[in-house]
């Protein structure tokens, strides 16, 4: 036996009193450094930072007065004017990066929301990232519907202003206040052609049908703008009565994030809508893959007996479905890689599938979700983790400062692809 | 093999965690309860830093010989080491993860001599 006796041995002792993006992520950078992200332009499409971390200066843009003093009087969460129910996200308290992000040192400047952002993304491989807020995603949940309306365009305002306009890696689709339809046109028609916007996302944690006529004009403006629409999922506890029998997050996580957008997709489907927006493109964000093949197969079946119920539709409703985008997070590959593999097959992984981090919520997953994957070849990874998001929003090629410096020092790189 | 130096005992607090590192490999050295355990530092599932996060027992649902559930409690004879990039738990004293033993951190052996700890690489 040796006894190198700590010769060539270096240490970090762990300190959780301290918390730092940069070294939380150190593996994600190994990793990428070791798959060679350089090569290739990476994509996230569904990533968020905490607006309530900034809300006192989004209060600021609120409209009514009266609404503003509340809200920079309660805050957002936790008591504050969204009160909702409690979800555990942070596990108490074992994904520490929840409370401990609290703790990490950024300058001055750019915004905080602008270096946390970098750094995450410049520690996975991520060149661009769509980056969405947190809380938000249930706004549409609070019986006071005027909230939303009036936070949507003070979120949207802040973001585009404070964020969007100082930094080309950070884009976003902007928060539509789908509880009143008229708005939703007037906030595409507002920030449509600002600086970083890719697009509208509609929280699917909302009880507004989405093939309701009064939202005609909104599909029809972002179909002529080329500006896809997304459906965010989330939990939705609190108010789903089914979902109110569920006890434990765990319950509530696997049910809501999947429920929601199974809701809109069958109403989407049913309805019509691929049909009578046929340039729309959607993209369904954060409910996994696993309910898609289900929801395929459920409608297929249906629609073949009841062709009278969907008599808009000319195809399978999977069809219509295959062309549509998804979001990867968080992906179901416990023991299930066969399944996996046909899930891929079966929504046209290699041109709709998106590759989404979730950063920094607690079911994150990491590029080499994707690029890991046995059965994908590596024009399919490429494209899954940036390629495709490429396309649908139609994203010049960057990379980051990061990545452009590696390939420097690796000399005589091959060019991103 | 190498043994490698971690720390002099009584250098480390109680509960606290040393990373090694040492040629290729990523080592986490805890000490919990007077003992010292050391595992690879990369959690089976995504390759998180595994031994990074907070440390807590195992979480156990109590239900009587009628099945009726009489709500949690901890298992304090089996201590956790909890991945801080998504929770996934392991057996302080095994590395295996709670509902799967397949799924373990690598585990290195601890060489206690002469007033000094050392970890078997």
């Amino acid at each position: 036996m040796g006894n190198a006796t700590g010769f060539g041995a270096r240490y970090r002792d762990v300190d959780l009193t301290e918390f730092d993006t940069r070294q939380a992520l150190e593996h994600a950078a190994n990793q990428a450094v070791e798959r060679r992200y350089e090569d290739f332009m990476i994509v996230d499409c569904d990533s968020h930072h905490y607006e309530t971390e900034s809300f006192k200066e989004i209060a600021e843009y609120i409209e009514d007065p009266v609404m503003r003093h509340e809200a920079t009087y309660q805050g957002f969460s936790g008591g504050g004017i969204n009160i909702g129910k409690g979800n555990h996200q942070e596990m108490g308290g074992r994904i520490i990066r929840y409370r401990a992000r609290k703790k990490e040192i950024v300058p001055p400047s750019p915004h905080r929301d602008i270096t946390l952002m970098r750094r995450w993304m410049d520690a996975m491989g991520t060149d661009v990232a769509c980056m969405f807020p947190t809380p938000m995603l249930n706004l549409a949940l609070s019986p006071r519907e005027d909230i939303e309306t009036q936070l949507a365009w003070a979120y949207n305002r802040w973001l585009c202003e404070r964020i969007l306009a100082h930094d080309t890696r950070i884009r976003s689709m902007l928060y539509l206040p789908f509880h009143n339809p008229e708005e939703c046109l007037k906030v595409v028609n507002a920030f449509a052609e600002k600086p970083g916007v890719i697009g509208f996302m509609v929280t699917s944690t909302h009880y507004r049908a989405v093939h309701d006529n009064t939202y005609a004009k909104t599909y029809r403006a972002l179909e002529e703008r080329g500006l896809p629409l997304a459906f965010h999922s989330a939990s939705g506890t609190g108010s789903e009565e089914g979902l109110r029998l569920l006890n434990r997050f765990m319950g509530v996580h696997t049910m809501g994030f999947s429920w929601h957008n199974i809701l809109h997709m069958t109403n989407w489907i049913t309805n019509g809508m691929p049909e009578r927006f046929p340039r729309l493109k959607t993209l369904w964000i954060e409910s996994g893959l696993a309910w898609v093949p289900f929801v395929m197969q459920r409608l297929d079946n249906e629609w073949m007996m009841r062709n009278s119920d969907a008599p808009l539709l000319k195809r399978l409703p999977s069809d219509y479905m295959r062309e549509m985008f998804y979001s990867t997070q968080p992906m179901e590959m416990v023991n299930n890689l066969e399944m996996l593999q046909a899930t891929f097959k079966m929504i046209n992984a290699e041109t709709q599938l998106c590759y989404a981090s979730d950063y920094p919520h607690w079911d994150m997953d990491l590029p080499s979700v994707i690029y890991d994957q046995p059965f994908l070849s590596e024009q399919a990874k490429r494209n899954i983790l940036g390629g495709n998001a490429q396309r649908l929003f139609k994203l010049d090629t960057i990379l980051s400062d990061v990545k452009l410096q590696r390939r420097a020092a690796r000399g005589g790189a091959s060019p991103p692809q | 093999m190498a043994e490698v130096l971690v720390c002099k005992r009584g250098e480390l607090a109680d509960g606290a965690v040393r990373i090694v590192y040492f040629d290729k490999h990523e080592i986490a050295v805890i000490l919990q309860d007077g003992a010292y355990y050391a595992y690879r530092n990369v959690c089976p599932h995504q390759g998180g830093p595994a031994c990074e996060g907070i440390r807590v027992p195992r979480v156990i649902d109590v239900v009587d010989e009628h099945g009726a559930y009489h709500g949690q409690s901890y298992d304090k004879e089996q201590m956790h080491i909890v991945c801080p990039w998504h929770g996934y738990e392991f057996n302080l004293k095994t590395g295996e993860h709670p509902g799967n033993n397949r799924i373990k951190l690598k585990k290195y052996d601890i060489v206690e001599r002469g007033g000094e700890v050392y970890v078997a690489v």
